[in-house]
This record gives structure tokens, C-alpha cells and sequence, in this order.
């Protein structure tokens, strides 16, 4: 126990300290932006989108690039957290006064959701290999669809969900956002991260080497399907409104594109890619007809081309970062490694 | 029981073109073990192709031509796409390949809307849905050509894979690559057939599809090809027969829930088939058990 | 590294730019509407008649003096492109009016944003009920599904006089589920049978519905369904040897350009006729065919309406401020629109007449009017 918090220290601290103050400095400039109303509503919801597509693609990651298995149904967790923060919201609603504990509530209620369906789906899904899973997690993400439309009773059917408490502001999503980065990445360098690793770059192998493949498939999944339901929550209470059609199979298409973009197991690959996926075709609106063209094309030249994709397995080291734009060498404290 | 029979036929109808278009995954598959996702886009062009010789030519075609023409525009199609996007990654993880086809699949859907506009074209039937009459049904032309002609092509496919020699060198790459370039096949030249005719049943399922729907639109493939893939699934990926039997038998399947039960469950309880059976016979109804080797 | 932050720098940059925009004098009324996909022939025509309202006004001195300005955003059929469309009406674009949503289940969507805003809204052609309920500031230029589905069951029980009917209807959209069940409604009123045949947004194939409907023994069929389905339903009907007739709502106006051979013989309801012969229509008719080379259909008609009217309160309440505007569409009455006259009721509906049309050879034949009653 002392060993593995002395481990999460020293990730936590050390040359990872320069990357908290970093993102301080992010949230203070765009907080004031979005606050003194420099920028108008609608470049607000934008980037609460943008931070919703960061948890998508990261938590996607958990699944795809750190896991290596193919993961097309990502977006029915985000659809199942939605729905379930939704509706627990819009019961809560006149109970609860305080927007940010409405939204811790409902978020909890779509974690608890979101990650049983992750373990059920997963859990015959995860037996099956490559192409197979693929096509299975494709399946599920239709189905879940599919029921969604049909408790009509509960969810409103095919014509959406409308009266979402909006109740999101760009700090709670951003904090929020921060704190899920944090839980993945702490995750991947721990020893089940490290499990799941080693499981994609040889499957056999480690189960030669004892590690329970199906347990550590599983709890990756399931981890990514929970972080997924809380993206899915975010996304709910932003725009107040949602249909099943949302979380389609496009959807589960436009999260993996960013997650090949970036780099498939790096989590600032991610984080750059979600920002400039999403940002670009909404203020490039003329265009947006050409944005799922730009999507596949992009998809194709890199598998061709550059397959590992922005950032391959690596991360942001903003030491070294600065380093390159200032010429200053900041010295890394003795422990750790590279973020 | 006439009611019955009326809506096996609808079933037959909608399993010829399942059945067409997951001979081409099967094939596809087969050879280079890939799912080619784009496939469904093939069978989308197919029926752009037919529109396109149906309608915007300065002279009329005869309805074999138009069909024959689209068949061979969507071989080529199928032919190009594999040679840009699919050969480099022979021998990439299979992961990759998957992506390429999933970024082709796309990438055809928004070429399609570029050139033709989201807005559906409208496609009459090109021949006459008189009914025709048989062991006193009444059938429509249109549905006795889409089952008929799809038995027929089916049967050539199937003889031209036994009996010729290119069909025989198709199997062989299926069974064992580098044993076959060892034998002195054309790997290449074999795969590149294999796609060819792939496509060309799957534009031909296109057009019966488009004809008896009449909305030609980029979205076409998307839904069909789906559903077609799971027929091929279902009858054992790779196994030619076993696509045509998976196809007929969503298609009834389908049609059989739509007229009594609802076309409501349709999706969830094919996609449910889809998850039975790769939990429990991945190989599908005719396929082989492979093992992993280490 | 350098390269990404050079993309980002430029994203910041992008976004500090585009925050800082010049506002114009001009009024804006938001436009939302299928503009492409397989409905767009709606909203192309909702998008083309306002811009021809906001042109004839124009050349008249504009909306309280100042240039009207027409902005439409696609919502391509789809609850959510709407609601995104809206608040970017609302938020980059900053219009005065909504003359939208076009499809009921986008307005259904769009209005609860729009009832926290304030904003008037005047829907040229949302005829679901729900629509304008519970809502002062929305409005509509169309009459509504309860009203549609009722007349055109009154229509097929005297006029065709039908006793058993097969309604089939898409069960995931809001427009052609309302006008189902008014319609059955108004069956179980006169005590007259149907039997209820649904079918989804994604289902292509209603083979299996139609080969059911025709050994049932109906004497008509109601599909109040869009052009889209309608096309594809009565293709396949035609190929199953289905003879009853079809009877549809206003949204199979436009059925003839592509399958006036399959609709020949068929009824729908709609809210005028391009053929009646009263002088505003036809003026309106001549100078839209002038501009766009094609005949109006009713939703045109309705979105000119639509823009006239919101321009007319504007001028009474003499300024853009949205309870004023309200205030003023309220106690509007705007005598001389191409669809009839535009006075709302205490929910926001107007109340006027149907005209049931005949497809014959192509063209629309009106068959009958009926009068709110």
C-alpha cells in the first residue's frame, strides 16, 4: 500500500508539477475570456464540446490505444450516461437548488450506468479478438440505439429528450474534464495500466506470463466506458437536449478518428486532436459539409502513412517543450519519467 | 397461408440482395481476411452508376446494358479502392487495415454526397412491375428478376470458383497464401479478381435495391451493408455458400418480424443474431473453428 | 512540438477574432430547415419563399427602416442539427424572429430554448399540437395535425366513404404520428374501424406492411408521411397491386414532381391549392416561379406568410424587443396572406381552412375546401 502511494507521489509530483501550472494558467486565460463575455455563448458551448470530445477520445484510448482492441460502440456509454444524467436530473430538478450538485448526482447515476453496461457488453465481447470485436462493439452500439428508441415511455423515443436542466458552466466542465485526464493517466501508470499495456503488445505472451487477459480487458473497458458516460453527462446538461441518433455509430467513428490522429496511446495526442477536430469545422461553418470528408480522408492517410499518428505513444513533456521554444533547460527533478 | 407465402416472397426479394452484397464481404474476406467496410458503399455507387446510364445519358439502354455497364464501373471501383488504400496493408496489423476500411467507407459516403448531392435521385424500376402471375401469385416483374437473376449469378459464381482455373487460384490464396505464390499464382492479380467480382454483385444488389425502393443516396450502403455483412457472419465469413444461405435467411428473417411482430425490434434482433452467433459459433453456420497459432 | 503550437496559437487567435464581430443595422429573422438530405425539397422552399417575402418588403422600405435580412441554417430534418442551428441564431448571429423550426419534431426540440428566451417564434409550417403549447411566444402560420388528421378523416368517411381504414405512419416522427392519431381519433368518434401499421425512420423496405395491408381488406389507406416515404411506400404499393386509395396529410405536397405516375388517383390535405384561381395566390405563384424557376408548393406559400406577418407585428409594435413583438403577433390580424387569413387563437394557432387535393395526371385538382368547423 505505502509502495503504490509512494509510486502515485512521485508520478504526481515532480517534472508533472510544471504541467499543473500550465493548465492553471489555461483555465485563467479562457475562464476570463468566457466570463467577461470577451467570447459569446456560442464559443462557450464550443469549448465545453471540445472538453467532452477530450474525455470521449482519452477515455477511448484506455480502450483502444493502450488495450489495442477495436472499439466501435464507444459512443452508446456516452449515450447511456447521458440518458441516465438526464433523466435523474430532470427528476431531481426541483429537489435539488445548487446546478453543481445536480450535476455531480446525475453524473454519478450515469457512471453507475454507463460502467454495468460496459461490463455487460464487455464482458462476452472481450472473449472475441480484432476484426470480431470490432464488429461486436458495432453491434452493441446499434442495439443500445435501438433500445434507447424504443423506451419511449421513458426516454421519448426517436424525437429526443428535451427540458435538460442546463445547468453547465465552463468551469465545471473543465474541471471536470482536468480531473478525468488525471484519473486515466494515473490509471495507465499504475500496475493495471501496465497489465494492459503489455497485453497489447502481446497477448499471448502475457498470458504466459500469468496475467488474467480477461480481467484486465474487462476493467479497462469498463473503466473507459464509465469515464465515456461522464463525457456523455457533460454533453447532456450543455445543450439540453438529446436523441438516440447522437450517439451513433458516426459518433463512435468521429471519437476513433480522433484517437488515430492523435496517436493511438498517447493522451495529449488526444487532447491536441479533440481540440482541433472540434473546433475547426464549427468555426470553419461554410465547410462543414466537407468535415466528414476531411474525417475518412485523414483516417486513410495516416493509417497509409503514419499509422502511429500526431504523437505515437508519447506525451506532452512541457520541460522539453520549453526548452525548444525558449532555449531555457529546465532541469527535471532525479525521479520519474516522461509524462 | 397466402399471406404467408406473399411475404416469403417479399422475404426471398430482400434475401437476393443481402445475399449478393455479402458475397462480396465473404470473398473479401476470404482472400485477405480483411472486412472491407467500404463494400457497402460499392453497392451505393452501383446505383448511382445505374442511375447515371438510366437516366442522364443522351440515348436510351436497354435494361441488361445499364446493369451490365454499372456492374463493370463498380468492378473497377472495387479494383481501385484496393490498390490505393488496401495493398500497402497486407501486411500491417490487422487493426489498420481495419481502420482504412471504416476511413474508405466514409470517405465514399461524402464523395458521393459531393458529386450527387445529399438530396435522393428518384429510380424508377426499369421494367414493368406488372404482376406477373405464378401458381396463382401475383409477383411483380421487378421482384421475379431481382430473386432471379440473383440465383443465376450466384450459381455461375459458383461453378466459375470450382471448375476454372482462376477460381480454383482464388480458393487456393484463401486456403494458404504463400503456398499458392509458391504454386506460381498471381497473388495480385488474383485478389485484385476477387474484389472485382465482389463489387460487381454488390453494385448489381445495389440496383435491384434502389429499383425497388426507388431513393438512390449516399446513405444507401449503410444500413444494407450492415445487414449483409451479418448474413455473411452468419453463414460462415469466407464461405461463399454460406453467404448466399445468410443472406436469404436475414432477408426472410426481417420481413418476417417486420409483418408480425414489428419492424420496430427488426435492428435489435438482427444486430442480437449478430452477438449470438459470435459468441457461440464465431464461425458462422458453415465456417471452420481457426486456431490462433502463437 | 512547434508546429502544434503554432496550430493552437492560430485556434486562439481564431476564436479571439471571430468574437469580435461588426454588428450590422439590418433586422434578422432566423430561418431552420432541412436544406439538404432527403427532405430538402421543405426546406429549400421555406428558405426561398421567406427570402422572397424579405425581398418584396425590402424593395417597400424594409422592417421598421431598416434592411431585412433572411439567415438560414440546415437542420437537415434532425431534432438535434435544430437545436444546434438555433443557438447559433441565437448566440453568433443574434436574429430578432424564428420563422421556424420547418419540421414539427425540429420546432418541438428548438421551442423549449426558445421559451426560456423570450424570442418570438412564428413557425411557418410545425403543425404538431404540442407546437405552440404552453407557449406565448411561439406561434404558427399553419393549422395544426389535430385539426389535418380530423378533416382528412371527415374527408375519407363522407367524401370517400370509408369504413375501415389501414393508418400507417412513422413512429419516430412527431408530424406523422400527430396527424395518425387525430385521424384515429376521429374514427373512434364516428365509430368507424382502422387498423394502426407503423413503420420507422430507417425502414426503406414496407413491403411486409403493404403485402398485410392488401389482404386486409381496407377500403383506404392513410399515410400522413413525408414526400420521402410517401414516394418510396406508394412505389411499393404500386408493385404489390395495392388498388385502395391513399389518402395523405400537407406533407405529400411535392409528390408529383417525381412520382406523379405512382400518386395518380391519390388525396392529401394541404393548405392551398397552386391551381386556385384567387388573384393573391396567383401573383405569388407568377413572381416565385419568376424567381426560381419552379412552381411554389404550400410550405413556400406558408413561410412568405410567415415572414409578411412577422413583419407586420414588428411595424405595429415598432421595435424588436421580444416581449413587444409578443405582444404585437398576439393581437395580429393579417388579412391578405396566400394561405388565408393569419389571426392566432389563444395558443398561437390561426384558424383557417383545408383544401383536399386529387393527384390527377400530375397536376393538383382541388377536390374540396373545408372550413374550420
Amino acid at each position: 500500500m505505502k509502495h503504490n502511494i509512494e509510486k502515485i507521489r512521485r508520478a504526481l509530483y515532480g517534472p508533472t508539477l510544471i504541467n499543473y501550472i500550465v493548465v492553471a494558467v489555461i483555465f485563467i486565460i479562457l475562464f476570463t475570456l468566457v466570463s467577461t463575455g470577451a467570447v459569446n455563448r456560442y464559443i462557450s458551448n464550443l469549448m465545453i464540446l471540445v472538453l467532452v470530445m477530450i474525455i470521449m477520445s482519452t477515455s477511448l484510448n484506455v480502450a483502444t490505444g493502450f488495450l489495442g482492441q477495436l472499439h466501435l460502440g464507444h459512443a452508446a456509454f456516452m449515450g447511456i450516461g447521458a440518458y441516465t444524467a438526464s433523466l435523474i436530473a430532470i427528476g431531481l430538478e426541483d429537489a435539488i437548488a445548487n446546478g453543481f450538485v445536480l450535476f455531480l448526482v446525475s453524473t454519478a447515476g450515469a457512471i453507475v450506468t454507463a460502467g454495468v453496461a460496459g461490463l455487460i457488453i464487455g464482458a462476452p465481447a472481450l472473449r472475441l479478438r480484432g476484426d470480431y470485436l470490432g464488429i461486436m462493439t458495432l453491434g452493441f452500439g446499434e442495439m443500445v440505439k435501438t433500445i434507447i428508441t424504443n423506451l419511449k415511455g421513458l426516454t421519448n423515443g426517436a424525437q429526443g429528450l428535451y427540458g435538460i436542466p442546463r445547468i453547465m458552466t465552463f468551469p465545471i466542465a473543465f474541471w471536470t474534464t482536468v480531473v478525468v485526464v488525471t484519473l486515466i493517466f494515473l490509471f495507465m501508470n499504475s500496475r493495471h495500466g501496465r497489465a494492459i499495456l503489455s497485453i497489447r503488445e502481446d497477448e499471448i505472451a502475457s498470458e504466459s506470463v500469468g496475467i488474467n487477459i480477461t480481467r484486465y480487458k474487462l476493467t479497462g473497458f469498463v473503466v473507459a466506458s464509465m469515464f465515456a458516460g461522464v463525457g456523455g453527462s457533460i454533453f447532456a446538461f450543455s445543450i439540453g437536449f438529446i436523441a438516440p441518433t447522437t450517439f451513433n455509430f458516426l459518433k463512435s467513428v468521429e471519437i476513433f478518428v480522433i484517437v488515430v490522429l492523435g496517436g493511438m496511446g498517447s493522451l495529449s495526442g488526444s487532447i491536441v486532436a479533440s481540440i482541433v477536430l472540434v473546433a475547426m469545422p464549427e468555426l470553419l461553418r461554410d465547410f462543414s459539409q466537407y468535415r466528414y470528408l476531411l474525417y475518412s480522408t485523414l483516417l486513410i492517410i495516416i493509417m497509409l502513412f503514419r499509422p502511429q499518428g500526431l504523437m505515437g505513444t508519447k506525451e506532452f513533456n512541457i520541460p522539453r517543450l520549453f526548452k525548444r521554444i525558449f532555449g531555457v533547460y529546465k532541469e527535471p527533478s532525479s525521479k520519474g519519467s516522461d509524462s | 397461408m397466402e399471406l404467408f407465402i406473399n411475404q416469403l416472397i417479399n422475404g426471398l426479394n430482400t434475401g437476393s440482395i443481402y445475399a449478393l452484397v455479402a458475397i462480396g464481404y465473404t470473398m473479401v474476406y476470404g482472400i485477405i481476411r480483411l472486412i472491407n467496410f467500404a463494400h457497402g458503399e460499392i453497392m451505393m455507387f452501383g446505383s448511382y452508376f445505374a442511375f447515371i446510364f438510366a437516366y442522364m445519358m443522351p440515348f436510351e439502354l436497354p435494361f441488361v446494358a445499364i446493369i451490365v455497364i454499372a456492374m463493370v464501373f463498380a468492378a473497377l471501383m472495387g479494383m481501385l479502392i484496393e490498390r490505393i488504400a488496401y495493398k500497402k496493408l497486407r501486411t500491417a496489423p490487422r487493426i489498420s487495415a481495419l481502420i482504412t476500411a471504416i476511413g474508405m467507407s466514409l470517405f465514399l459516403q461524402n464523395l458521393a454526397q459531393l458529386i450527387f448531392g445529399a438530396t435522393p435521385k428518384v429510380m424508377h424500376p426499369l421494367v414493368s412491375t406488372e404482376p406477373v402471375v405464378i401458381l396463382g401469385y401475383n409477383i411483380s416483374l421487378l421482384t421475379l428478376l431481382t430473386i432471379g437473376l440473383s440465383i443465376f449469378f450466384m450459381v455461375v459464381l459458383t461453378l466459375f470458383v470450382r471448375k476454372t482455373k482462376p477460381g480454383k487460384a482464388m480458393r487456393a490464396v484463401s486456403q494458404d497464401k504463400e503456398a499458392a505464390i509458391l504454386m506460381g499464382i498471381n497473388v495480385n492479380k488474383i485478389i485484385s479478381l476477387t474484389f472485382a467480382i465482389g463489387s460487381a454483385l454488390g453494385a448489381l444488389g445495389g440496383i435491384f435495391y434502389a429499383m425497388a425502393y426507388s431513393n438512390v443516396e449516399p446513405t444507401l450502403g449503410v444500413m444494407p451493408g450492415l445487414k449483409a455483412f451479418i448474413a455473411a457472419v452468419f453463414g460462415g465469413i469466407g464461405n461463399i455458400t454460406g453467404a448466399m444461405i445468410g443472406g436469404y435467411l436475414i432477408g426472410i428473417i426481417e420481413t418476417m418480424v417486420k409483418a408480425y411482430i414489428s419492424s420496430k425490434w427488426v435492428d435489435a434482433i438482427v444486430f442480437g443474431l449478430l452477438i449470438v452467433i459470435l459468441l457461440f459459433k464465431p464461425s458462422g453456420l458453415l465456417g471452420k473453428n481457426v486456431k490462433e497459432k502463437v | 512540438m512547434k508546429k502544434i503550437l503554432t496550430i493552437i496559437s492560430t485556434l486562439v487567435l481564431a476564436v479571439l477574432l471571430s468574437a469580435c464581430g461588426a454588428k450590422e443595422d439590418t433586422v434578422k429573422f432566423g430561418v431552420i430547415g432541412p436544406l439538404t438530405g432527403d427532405y430538402s425539397m421543405y426546406g429549400i422552399a421555406v428558405e426561398n419563399g421567406a427570402k422572397l417575402a424579405a425581398a418584396e418588403l425590402n424593395a417597400d422600405g424594409g422592417v421598421l427602416g431598416k434592411t431585412l435580412e433572411i439567415i438560414a441554417y440546415d437542420s437537415k430534418g434532425e431534432a438535434t442539427e435544430g437545436v444546434n442551428a438555433y443557438n447559433r441564431l441565437r448566440d453568433q448571429d443574434e436574429v430578432n424572429a424564428l420563422i421556424g423550426g420547418t419540421f414539427s419534431g425540429v420546432t418541438l426540440a428548438v421551442k423549449q430554448l426558445a421559451v426560456e428566451d423570450g424570442m418570438p417564434v412564428l413557425s411557418p409550417t410545425a403543425t404538431n399540437p404540442d407546437v405552440t403549447l404552453n407557449a406565448a411566444n411561439v406561434f404558427r402560420a399553419c393549422y395544426t395535425d389535430s385539426y389535418q388528421g380530423s378533416v382528412a378523416a371527415v374527408f375519407a368517411a363522407d367524401s370517400l366513404s370509408a369504413t375501415n381504414v389501414a393508418v400507417m405512419y412513422n413512429r419516430d416522427d412527431a408530424y406523422s404520428q400527430g396527424l395518425a392519431q387525430a385521424f384515429m381519433d376521429e374514427f373512434d368518434a364516428r365509430s368507424l374501424s382502422y387498423t394502426a401499421f407503423e413503420f420507422g425512420a430507417t425502414d426503406d423496405d414496407y413491403s411486409a406492411i403493404l403485402t398485410n395491408i392488401k389482404s386486409g381488406g381496407y377500403d383506404a389507406v392513410f399515410l400522413p408521411a413525408y414526400v420521402a416515404e410517401v414516394g418510396k411506400a406508394l412505389t411499393q404499393a404500386d408493385a404489390l397491386g395495392l388498388e385502395m386509395p391513399f389518402i395523405g396529410g400537407d406533407g405529400w405536397d411535392g409528390i408529383e414532381a417525381d412520382y406523379a405516375a405512382v400518386a395518380e388517383g391519390n388525396y392529401f390535405a394541404n393548405h392551398y391549392a397552386k391551381t386556385d384561381e384567387s388573384e393573391v395566390i396567383q401573383d405569388f405563384v407568377a413572381n416565385y416561379t419568376e424567381e426560381y424557376g419552379e412552381a411554389p408548393n404550400a410550405l413556400a406559400a406558408l413561410a412568405y406568410d410567415a415572414v409578411y406577418a412577422m413583419a407586420a407585428a414588428m411595424e405595429d409594435a415598432g421595435s424588436t424587443d421580444y416581449e413587444a413583438v409578443v405582444a404585437a403577433l398576439t393581437a395580429l390580424d393579417y388579412q391578405n396572406a396566400v394561405t388565408g387569413s393569419i389571426k392566432f387563437d389563444s395558443n398561437g394557432d390561426p384558424i383557417k381552412s383545408i383544401t383536399i387535393i386529387k393527384v390527377v395526371e400530375g397536376i393538383h385538382v382541388v377536390e374540396t375546401k373545408i372550413d374550420a368547423s
